[in-house]
């Protein structure tokens, strides 16, 4: 009996988590292999460079990330530029929007003084942009089946495959409302969004000669904005394999210490 | 002191016995670990360890995160960001603190209902059952709380939920609303007492484990048989039990690192598969998130809330009979505390002479039927309030109540219990046969 109650309880959890994300987003999310998914799952640090590219000189144009610091982008387990690059990285950085940028404001001079590498990157230029420092995490991908979120176990957080959905989606159809036009497409939760399409395909010059079709850069820039958002991701990873492993040999060495002492209180022979 | 008949510590030492006579510490700590405990506990008593061991986890990491948490509505988000990002092992500590939750809300639920299914509520031990859901209020309080604190779309938005709630208890609601936010609307007043009281009550609590642990220490643990330990000397009390130190620490620590593998690779490899991704959204006031949900853990209580809407029949009868004072969000608000209530009041709904739901032949399928009643609430909490969802947490809440008020109360007169072991010794023997005494 009571074990059944804790399979349910597991089932329970199960189906519960997964119906708290289903109750996040509709629209339809293609599964995209990313070489950051899974316990062992790393960052490809060329995709990460490239991805920054794509969202310097794309995204940045409307969209900011004010949460990410600009000097992480040496950081081991990112896109690890070399440090004098990121310097000269956050010097050419532009700030549009001195009103969302005050911390930039410099009075003595009377106008916005140039970024460093201690600053966090530019936040939204446009303000129907949100800020993209956590949007891999904030958007949900894979729900089922029947709400229980079990897709994610084979198919990854969805969250990057979310914005590959969204920036590869539209179908070029247009409309107009209020003043306001959309753009139809398949993975947002209404089915039309306001976001013109940003990318068509050879939109940036990759320095590295990767292939640049519409789907490398969305699969690029996706890839970048999970570790914008989970720079710490392969740390965690490498500390959770190093204490399930150490909690597997405590664990063991706890279950032959248990089996004997009980031993003979069980009536049984152990060879310990 | 009554309890166990069992050997008390005896100082031996001029030092120990100097000690002793000013202050029985040695004595207490020597009582505590060496408890006689009925030696046929089976896996399910492990869950208290647990449970100790995520209060001590909660406090230890949520210390450090205080450390760099600024309780500000225009900063916490930040600091959160600034705590994942910037400070040494942040990430992790939060990730720890966050899933730890988790953990303590799993293993809490498995430890109520084995105590709902072996009887462990019945006397004598109904203070000590009193003193836990006490203390499982205070963890779904400090849970909430604790949610609202990282200041994301949920935070915010579970926070106006919940505490609207109380809003909806007639002629003196608004006014306790305000009360409790500090204000006509969450804002930083209600962060800052969150935040105060987020610290607070894991102390509390801390302080209650210490009672309810000294009531059981009293009345003795209860077991898979229900039978209790043989109290007339001590030579048969011991052949009932063993000592906590070391059979039970040893079995108990095993147990919890079985669970801390799982908790670990969960933290490590999916940390937010059991959090919602629109927390990552800095609070906005201004945008409603299409689907409010609560953590996991309240889902099964927050189905029963939403399930009593105003079509519901008896919710008409009772706004009818009260001339209106009871509407049905007030309806489903008593619904939610009732169904907690419900199984505090469990020690004296149950009316069967038989404490072991092992040799109650009807109430082992109701009970199970309860445990699979959970699950669906739980599933259902956070699905959409259309189609056939609303049916659903009706007649699983409506399950809920029957099986406290209707079902216990009656399986007691109409069922035949199994006859039960004479002792716990009788039992031991018949599980190891080769066990020699």
């Amino acid at each position: 009996m009571m074990k059944k109650l804790t399979l349910s309880a597991l089932t329970a959890l199960a189906l519960s988590t997964g119906g708290a994300i289903a109750a996040g987003e509709g629209g339809h999310v293609q599964d995209v292999d990313f070489s950051f998914e899974g316990p062992f799952g790393k960052f490809d640090q060329m995709q990460l460079q490239r991805g920054l590219q794509v969202y310097t000189e794309v995204c940045s144009a409307c969209h900011g990330m004010k949460f990410v610091p600009i000097r992480t982008l040496a950081d081991e387990g990112g896109p690890a530029l070399p440090e004098d690059q990121v310097r000269a990285y956050a010097a050419q950085l532009s700030v549009n929007d001195e009103a969302s940028n005050m911390q930039l404001f410099d009075y003595n001079e009377g106008a916005a003084r140039p970024l460093t590498a201690n600053d966090h990157f530019p936040a939204n230029n446009s303000q129907n942009a949100p800020d993209l420092s956590l949007m891999a995490k904030a958007r949900a991908g894979f729900h089922g089946p029947y709400g229980t979120g079990i897709n994610q176990f084979l198919k990854g957080i969805g969250g990057p495959e979310h914005i590959v959905s969204i920036l590869t989606g539209y179908t070029g159809e247009e409309k107009v409302e209020a003043g306001t036009t959309y753009y139809e497409n398949t993975a947002f939760s209404t089915g039309w969004i306001a976001m013109a399409p940003p990318l068509y395909g050879e939109d940036v010059e990759y320095a590295d000669g990767h292939s640049n079709e519409l789907h490398h850069e969305a699969e690029d820039v996706a890839a970048f904005l999970m570790w914008a958002a989970e720079p710490k991701m392969m740390a965690r990873k490498r500390a959770g394999f190093m204490a399930v492993t150490f909690l597997v040999l405590l664990t063991s060495l706890l279950y032959l210490t248990n089996k004997k002492l009980w031993a003979p209180h069980k009536g049984k022979k152990t060879s310990l | 002191m009554s309890g166990i008949p069992h050997d008390h510590y005896e100082p031996k030492t001029g030092f120990t016995k100097a000690v002793e006579s000013r202050l029985p510490i040695i004595g207490l700590i020597h009582g505590t670990l060496m408890i006689p405990t009925p030696k046929n506990l089976n896996w399910m008593w492990i869950w208290g360890i647990v449970l100790a061991f995520c209060l001590g986890l909660q406090i230890v990491t949520g210390i450090v995160l205080v450390m760099h948490y600024t309780p500000h509505v225009d900063m916490a988000f930040a600091s959160v960001e600034h705590i994942m990002r910037d400070v040494n092992g942040g990430h992790m500590l939060r990730y720890l603190h966050a899933n730890g939750a988790s953990m303590f809300f799993f293993a809490v639920y498995l430890h109520i209902f084995r105590g709902l299914y072996y009887g462990s509520y019945k006397a004598p031990r109904e203070i000590t059952w009193i003193i836990g859901m006490i203390i499982y209020l205070l963890m779904m309080a400090t849970g909430f709380m604790g949610y609202v604190l990282p200041w994301g779309q949920m935070s915010f938005w579970g926070a106006t939920v919940i505490t609207g709630l109380f809003g909806a208890i007639p002629f003196v609601g608004e006014p306790i609303q305000t009360w409790l936010l500090g204000g006509p609307a969450v804002d930083n007043a209600t962060l800052n007492r969150f935040f105060s009281l987020h610290y607070l009550l894991p102390f509390v609590i801390a302080g209650l484990v210490i009672v309810h642990i000294w009531a059981f220490h009293t009345t003795g643990n209860n077991n898979p048989t229900g039978v209790e330990v043989r109290r007339t000397s001590k030579a048969e009390a011991k052949k009932d039990t063993l000592p906590f130190w070391p059979y039970f620490v040893i079995k108990d620590l095993f147990a919890l690192g079985v669970v801390l593998v799982v908790f670990f690779a969960v933290v490590g490899f999916m940390p937010n598969f059991l959090g919602h991704p629109d927390n990552y959204l800095e609070a906005n006031p201004l945008s409603t998130p299409a689907h409010i949900v609560p953590e996991w853990y309240f889902l099964p209580f927050y189905a029963i809330l939403r399930a009593f809407t105003a079509d519901v029949w008896a919710v008409q009868a009772v706004s009818f009979i009260t001339g209106g004072i009871v509407d049905a969000k007030f309806f489903g608000v008593l619904a939610m505390f009732g169904a907690i209530i419900a199984m505090a009041l469990v020690p004296w709904l149950d009316t069967s002479s038989v404490r072991s739901g092992k040799y109650r032949p009807m109430f082992k399928w109701w009970f199970a039927l309860l445990a699979v009643d959970f699950v669906v609430l739980m599933w259902v909490g956070a699905m959409p309030t259309d189609g056939i969802y609303p049916y659903i947490s009706l007649i699983g809440a409506t399950y809920w109540f029957a099986y406290f008020f209707v079902i216990l109360p009656l399986l007691g007169v109409i069922e035949k219990p199994l006859p039960t072991p004479a002792t716990i010794e009788e039992d031991f023997a018949a599980h190891y046969p080769g066990a020699a005494e």
